[in-house]
């Protein structure tokens, strides 16, 4: 192709622990990566896409054994010395880690941990190096980089710690960067500004890129090849268009059919794989994709397929039946068989007469901020929400999303907490929560009930399934518990037999399910989701989001889903409020908001989020966001994010003066779309 | 032929029902523990101790206080199983005496303290505010009272049969320390979703308190409460030992040794079975411990 490789893993195997406990974390993985090029790794948890990532920069702790061959520039890493590695790394061969916070030394300023990686490597002084590390900071688009480089790790917020970590990446003009999830930890419009930084100094340094996610839409849009993984082996190797367009591995067909997609509007069920990734330590006879694999042949369990070329050149797949599949003309729906709806959608009333489960009315929660030991005193307010006005009704999913720090899960807990708010109304099923007796908040209680984000704190590991599935039930009075938890536990897909088990005991989307169990076990007419299925992998998240919107129709409940994933909220919510800094900037129907976003922090939230389709992601445009969202201690003046936004810089100045001295608010757009915004207008960003 | 088919459905339904007739958390964690070579050997091992203590007197021709004047600090005979005393006391006659009192001494405060501790540590951790301050204050006030000083003044008070009080005594001035670490588990468990699920699932506090927070710190509560039975059967021998604690004529395992320890160089069945069996006592406990952390964690795997 175009050059030599700079970077060639061979048959690549990592083992942790000996004899019949050995986990396999790598078997066998190969690839090439050529000056320039972006390579994505993609893969589920456990799928040994760090593991390999770790063993290919020599980081893997001692009881790991590693075999095969990684060679940069025509050098063996394998095997080498300390000191010899300890040359590359950093200067030929360079990582970014997840964990933008773990991976800066918290005690020292930022500028001298990047001059301290470019003194390790070159003969430069000290000032030389303290000037290089703010030209650098400069690049990663930092701003004020003199002052920044003297801060320290804390005083700066994720985004701009991961591209302090970019920058000190990309300080040796490395040949290969490694980056392992750079971007999981951060939100879509940081996350968007960090893969254009990365993007820029890949530019500028002319390295190859490693990019491990699990994001199928980050790889779409960055990567230039992409290998698929899966326990352990690369199950599919080929330029980002033939393994999206014509994948050959039911795997990949899998993964790509249980992406919920932001470029789709109609209410179609996800392609779930069933069953769970195997666990490293226990791989099944043969393909281990066989028992979770739809297409699956006798051949499939005798031997593991080898990665083989199909029909187009450099594209590799690990299927016996890889010729006959041809993604094309094969869409997942047809090879995993989508569940169908069990029932046409219920016609329900116009909105407008349905009754309101969740009426929301300038609800306010401000946090004192308290400074001393001894003798507290204020020292200012966090406005965490600051009069959040919606409503929810009947038979409706609303989706409430916003980046981190926007105020939504206060919002949510001010609305399960059931007590007077500091200011503004809440209803729920037309009762006003600051006036209830205790009874009828035990009535509202069985009414309202709540799912967490994550699987595993959310059940007491130290009780029974049947425990945690009785405990609702005991609370309000009922007897006979049995046939209850039975039916419970076959609505949510799982086996009464289960209930004898602990939560340990089960995978994380079957832990979930347990969640959602324990929250209908009351029959309750509204359910409140707080990020649902963010702490699960793509293949189980298809198998969650279907069955939350299948009990939604079949037991006629409402949900409020709070969610960060706008994707995953198009797919299951019919309306969405767009929160930012405490406020509602959007509201409206889901197609509406997403077709025709009005506010302009919707479009750039929109426009950062990536889509898993090449060709469309290539065709976009991003609306980058500058900066980091304001502190909700000092919000800004009149609009809250006039700070941030673009249109703000487009209008003139007069108009601007309207947007720093009043605060808009949520004017309707038609309908019962509305967006807070003097100068809304629409934009396509899909 | 229809017979047998209408038996296999019922049998089928019986194990469909069977699988849903769950266990409770007690008999789980009685399987569990009885499952492991352990705990079945501590338990076997403490009511071995029991049952020698409560039921060797009756066969003992000697009551503890009887006197031999036939027979000063003789070895151990067919007479005295033990030996003798300087006094001619039998020493397996005392001993037994002094197990009884050791025994429910030790293990009563250990429950007691490590219940106080429990208790108040979550209360105080989870409520905080008002709550906090005050089970925080008394805490704080107990850490300092000088609590051998006031078991010492309080000890004529403790004779005549009035040992609960010496037990709720002792407990009292160990629970500290353990509550301080329960309440700031607490705290952190609080904000754990399961337990804010319980919470807007309407569940009080207080179940929530027994129902959540304390079973997850079972682990932590176990591993005390074992350690505070050797804290109180040797709080209890060093007090007996000053004279205070268990008065004359009555005896416990620390007044025993005290006395043998003088005379264990050239006479030693006066200072070995007594110290014998408080090694057994404490090993025994401690292996319950072992077996019911495990038994009560879900979490750990039984070893094969």
């Amino acid at each position: 192709m175009r050059d030599e490789p700079v970077l060639t893993v061979s048959d690549l195997s990592v083992t942790f622990g000996m004899g019949r406990g050995a986990v396999h974390a790598v078997r066998g993985v190969s690839f090439d990566v050529r000056p320039g090029e972006v390579l994505g790794v993609v893969g589920e948890s456990g799928s040994g896409k760090s593991v390999s990532a770790l063993a290919v920069m020599g980081l893997l702790p001692p009881n790991a054994r590693v075999s095969g061959s990684v060679r940069l520039l025509g050098t063996e890493l394998l095997g080498a010395s300390d000191k010899r590695l300890a040359d590359f790394r950093g200067r030929a061969l360079s990582m970014v880690f997840q964990d933008p916070l773990s991976a800066l030394t918290p005690v020292y300023r930022v500028g001298d941990q990047i001059a301290e990686a470019l003194m390790v490597h070159r003969r430069l002084t000290r000032a030389q190096a303290a000037r290089r590390a703010v030209e650098l900071l400069d690049l990663v688009g930092i701003p004020s980089p003199e002052q920044r480089a003297m801060a320290f790790p804390h005083e700066f917020s994720g985004g701009m710690r991961q591209r302090a970590v970019i920058a000190m990446a990309i300080a040796n003009d490395p040949d290969v960067i490694i980056c392992d999830e750079p971007t999981t930890a951060l939100d879509v419009t940081i996350q968007a500004q960090v893969l254009d930084v990365l993007r820029k100094a890949q530019h500028e340094t002319g390295a190859a890129i490693v990019l491990i996610t699990h994001d199928l839409g980050i790889v779409a849009g960055f990567v230039d090849r992409v290998l698929v993984m899966y326990a352990g082996r690369p199950v599919e190797v080929g330029t980002v268009d033939e393994v999206y367009y014509r994948s050959r591995m039911p795997y990949t067909l899998g993964l790509l059919g249980s992406v919920p997609r932001l470029d789709r509007g109609e209410h179609g069920r996800l392609v779930p794989i069933v069953g769970n990734p195997p666990s490293p330590a226990a791989l099944p006879e043969g393909c281990p994709f066989s028992p979770r694999c739809p297409l699956v042949v006798a051949d499939c369990r005798s031997a593991e397929p080898p990665l083989l070329p199909v029909r187009h050149g450099g594209h590799l797949a690990a299927c016996v039946r890889a010729g006959e599949i041809d993604g094309g003309d094969l869409p997942p729906e047809r090879i995993y068989r989508a569940p169908e709806r069990a029932a046409p959608r219920p016609v329900h009333a116009p909105r407008e007469e349905r009754e309101v489960v969740l009426g929301v009315d300038g609800l306010v929660k401000h946090y004192p901020l308290m400074r001393g030991a001894v003798f507290k005193r204020r020292i200012g307010t966090v406005r965490a929400v600051d009069g959040v006005t919606f409503d929810l009704r009947e038979g409706e999913t609303l989706g409430l999303v916003g980046e981190s720090g926007c105020g939504k899960t206060t919002t949510l807990m001010e609305i399960l907490r059931l007590v007077r708010p500091q200011a503004g109304t809440v209803a729920v099923l037309g009762r006003d929560i600051s006036a209830l007796a205790s009874s009828q908040r035990m009535a509202i209680r069985r009414d309202m009930q709540v799912v967490f984000q994550d699987p595993m704190s959310s059940l007491d590991p130290r009780m029974t399934v049947y425990d945690i599935l009785a405990e609702p039930l005991r609370t309000h009075g009922r007897r006979d518990l049995g046939p209850r938890i039975q039916e419970l536990l076959s609505l949510v897909g799982l086996e009464p037999r289960h209930a004898a088990r602990y939560p340990q005991d089960f995978s994380g989307g079957q832990r979930q399910r347990i969640g959602i169990a324990r929250a209908l076990a009351l029959s309750p007419r509204l359910i409140v989701l707080d990020e649902p299925v963010s702490a699960l992998d793509v293949s189980i998240q298809a198998g969650v989001i279907n069955l939350l919107e299948e009990l939604k129709e079949r037991l006629g409940l409402s949900y409020l889903f709070v969610a960060h994933d706008l994707a995953v909220v198009r797919h299951i919510a019919d309306r969405v409020a767009v929160m930012y800094l405490g406020r509602i900037a959007e509201v409206g129907a889901v197609g509406r908001v997403y077709d025709s976003p009005m506010h302009p922090y919707t479009q750039a939230l929109l426009s950062a989020v990536p889509i898993p389709d090449p060709e469309k992601e290539r065709a976009r445009r991003r609306i980058l966001l500058e900066g980091d969202l304001p502190s909700p201690a000092s919000p800004p003046s009149g609009c809250r994010f006039r700070t941030r936004c673009p249109l703000f810089k487009a209008i003139g100045e007069a108009e601007r003066l309207r947007c720093v001295d009043e605060e808009p608010r949520v004017r309707p757009m038609g309908g019962d779309h509305g967006a807070a915004c003097h100068y809304a207008e629409s934009l396509d960003v899909l | 032929m229809t017979l047998p088919e209408e038996q296999l459905t019922e049998q089928r339904s019986a194990v469909a029902e069977a699988g849903v007739r769950v266990p409770s958390r007690g008999r789980v964690v009685a399987g569990r523990f009885f499952g492991s070579g352990w705990g079945r050997a501590g338990f076997a091992l403490l009511a071995a101790v029991f049952l020698l203590a409560f039921a060797g007197p009756l066969v003992s021709p000697w009551s503890y206080t009887d006197k031999d004047f036939t027979a000063f600090m003789a070895p151990p005979s067919a007479a005295h199983w033990f030996g003798t005393l300087q006094t001619g006391a039998d020493v397996f006659a005392v001993t037994m005496r002094g197990m009884q009192k050791s025994l429910v001494v030790g293990l009563l405060a250990a429950l007691v303290s490590t219940a106080l501790a429990a208790v108040i540590g979550a209360f105080a951790g989870y409520f905080l505010g008002w709550t906090d301050r005050m089970l925080t204050w008394v805490t704080d006030l107990l850490l300092v009272l000088p609590a051998f000083l006031i078991l010492a003044v309080m000890s004529p008070m403790f004779a005549g049969g009035q040992w609960p009080l010496f037990v709720f005594m002792l407990a009292l001035f160990l629970w500290m320390v353990t509550s301080k670490v329960v309440r700031g588990m607490t705290v952190s468990l609080k904000e754990r979703e399961f337990i804010l699920a319980a919470r807007f699932m309407g569940v009080s506090p207080t179940r929530i308190i027994f129902r959540h927070v304390i079973p997850n710190l079972s682990s932590l509560l176990v591993v005390d409460a074992t350690l505070n039975v050797s804290a109180a059967i040797l709080t209890e021998t060093s007090l007996s030992y000053f004279g205070f604690g268990i008065q004359p004529p009555d005896v416990s395992l620390g007044t025993l040794i005290a006395d043998g320890a003088k005379t264990a160089s050239y006479a030693p069945w006066t200072f070995w079975f007594a110290a014998g069996l408080l090694i057994v006592t404490v090993l025994a406990v401690n292996m319950i411990g072992d077996a019911l952390r495990d038994a009560l964690d879900p979490g750990s795997r039984r070893s094969r």
